[in-house]
């Protein structure tokens, strides 16, 4: 009997809520965790890459990373084929919105229309929801650097630092105790990976199981980047969570 | 005939139009606004045919409101021109509006600023403009007169000097005129041209 308000996603159980929304949250809780933090002068993205099976080879160069537009990237955690759509549907609406108005669309705005999104299949569609969280970092002219999260419910929020999938709460508590405000992007770097090393199963990191971007300023102009994975390496060396690899 | 004009000096724009408002030989109104302030900072002079002149600028100007509401931070004055420059460009295949409008706006990061669209949706950043057979007159008078650093007080002796000329060279002259400005204070009505009161009513 306690199946009974399982099945659907439009009827709440009689204690109000949402079984199949939170089975979905349910679901991301085992995918590869993300992590972002907000400095001064720019937002940071991480993320765990899964590595699957060493004979895989992954068609693009970032697998948790995506760009939405000049001034927004996001991370993801949840199932990628889910997380494809929503990609797609937030980079037609950044355009959507340059055609219109000939200027970039406020992150928010552009968060806010994505969930929308999902909420409506939550309360319309009937279906299945969206198996995915967000990470969006952005930069905007009236709010300036920016961190969102969203969640599989089309619930947001604005954050100084989040996590997001594996581990996230035991991410979120050490982000909420190392904090600090005024923070810049190097110091963010190094408590991300912090976090990062200390909630991922494995036990060193590398530059094949992470990734790392940041949307900064430069000149005036919004840049995001990925960091490569040689950089990556020599970050990881410089700040003592991985050894470097001996001279064969 | 139709005088719509504006000019951006230094720190603010104004818009100017007639007041008039005529079908065929006839004038029924002589104190007609066809400036609107379309949200706190900004004013949209608009000329063309009554109806949709009325029409286009309050669905815009509601728009904008939305926009705000909606997002909790106002369109800039480039962004609302590209937003009425679009919904013209769609109107335009469809049921067009015909109107030509002269956009003001002051925005905090970029300061005063004018756009001229017209009904067959073209749009461009402006420092003076004019729409109607005013236009041939005040042109000419702001090619000769205006400057980019002009006063609220130069700019207003080169709108009276505009009006003179229109009322004393243009056949159709209409009587009264309006003016209105936009700065950093907001926008808001600065002062009418009447030769013509309306008739008072017994």
């Amino acid at each position: 009997m306690s199946r009974r308000y399982d099945s659907r996603t439009t009827i709440f159980s009689p204690e109000g809520r949402l079984y199949q929304v939170e089975y979905a949250m349910e679901a991301i809780g085992n995918a590869g965790s993300a992590i972002g933090i907000l400095s001064k002068d720019g937002v940071v993205l991480v993320g765990e890459k899964k590595v699957t099976s060493k004979l895989l080879q992954t068609s693009t160069s970032t697998e948790k990373m995506y760009k939405i537009d000049d001034h927004v990237a996001c991370a993801v955690a949840g199932i990628m084929s889910d997380a494809n759509i929503l990609i797609n549907t937030a980079r037609v609406q950044a355009q959507r919105y340059t055609y219109a108005y000939q200027e970039p669309m406020p992150v928010e705005q552009l968060v806010q229309s994505l969930c929308d999104t999902k909420q409506g299949y939550t309360q319309f569609g009937g279906l299945r929801p969206f198996g995915v969280s967000f990470l969006f970092a952005g930069w905007d002219k009236n709010y300036g650097f920016q961190l969102y999260m969203s969640d599989p419910s089309g619930n947001y929020g604005g954050w100084k630092a989040a996590a997001i999938g594996a581990n996230n709460q035991a991410a979120q508590s050490m982000l909420k105790q190392d904090y600090k405000d005024d923070m810049n992007r190097e110091e963010a770097i190094q408590l991300v990976l912090k976090v990062l090393s200390k909630t991922m199963d494995s036990t060193s990191l590398t530059s094949e199981k992470l990734e790392l971007a940041e949307v900064f300023l430069s000149n005036g102009k919004v840049k995001y980047q990925v960091y490569s994975p040689e950089a990556l390496n020599k970050l990881l060396v410089d700040s003592g969570l991985t050894q470097p690899v001996a001279e064969a | 005939m139709e005088c719509v004009f504006g000019l951006v000096g230094k720190g603010f724009a104004l818009v100017v139009a007639d007041t008039s408002a005529v079908h065929s030989i006839l004038v029924h109104k002589s104190n007609e606004d066809k400036v609107m302030i379309l949200d706190s900072h900004k004013l949209m002079g608009a000329s063309g045919e009554a109806g949709d002149r009325v029409q286009f600028t309050e669905y815009i100007q509601k728009n904008v409101a939305l926009y705000q509401f909606r997002n909790g931070i106002p369109l800039t004055t480039a962004a609302t021109a590209s937003f009425t420059r679009g919904e013209l460009a769609t109107a335009l295949r469809k049921n067009p509006y015909s109107v030509n409008i002269v956009l003001a706006g002051y925005d905090k990061e970029t300061g005063p600023s004018m756009f001229y669209i017209d009904y067959i949706a073209s749009l461009h950043k402006v420092d003076k403009v004019a729409f109607g057979y005013g236009s041939y007159f005040s042109l000419a008078m702001m090619d000769r007169h205006y400057r980019k650093d002009m006063t609220i007080e130069e700019a207003i002796e080169l709108v009276d000097k505009c009006i003179l000329e229109i009322r004393s060279r243009l056949v159709v002259a209409p009587p009264n005129f309006v003016i209105k400005i936009v700065d950093e204070n907001g926008a808001r009505e600065y002062a009418w041209r009447e030769t013509v009161k309306e008739a008072p009513v017994a």
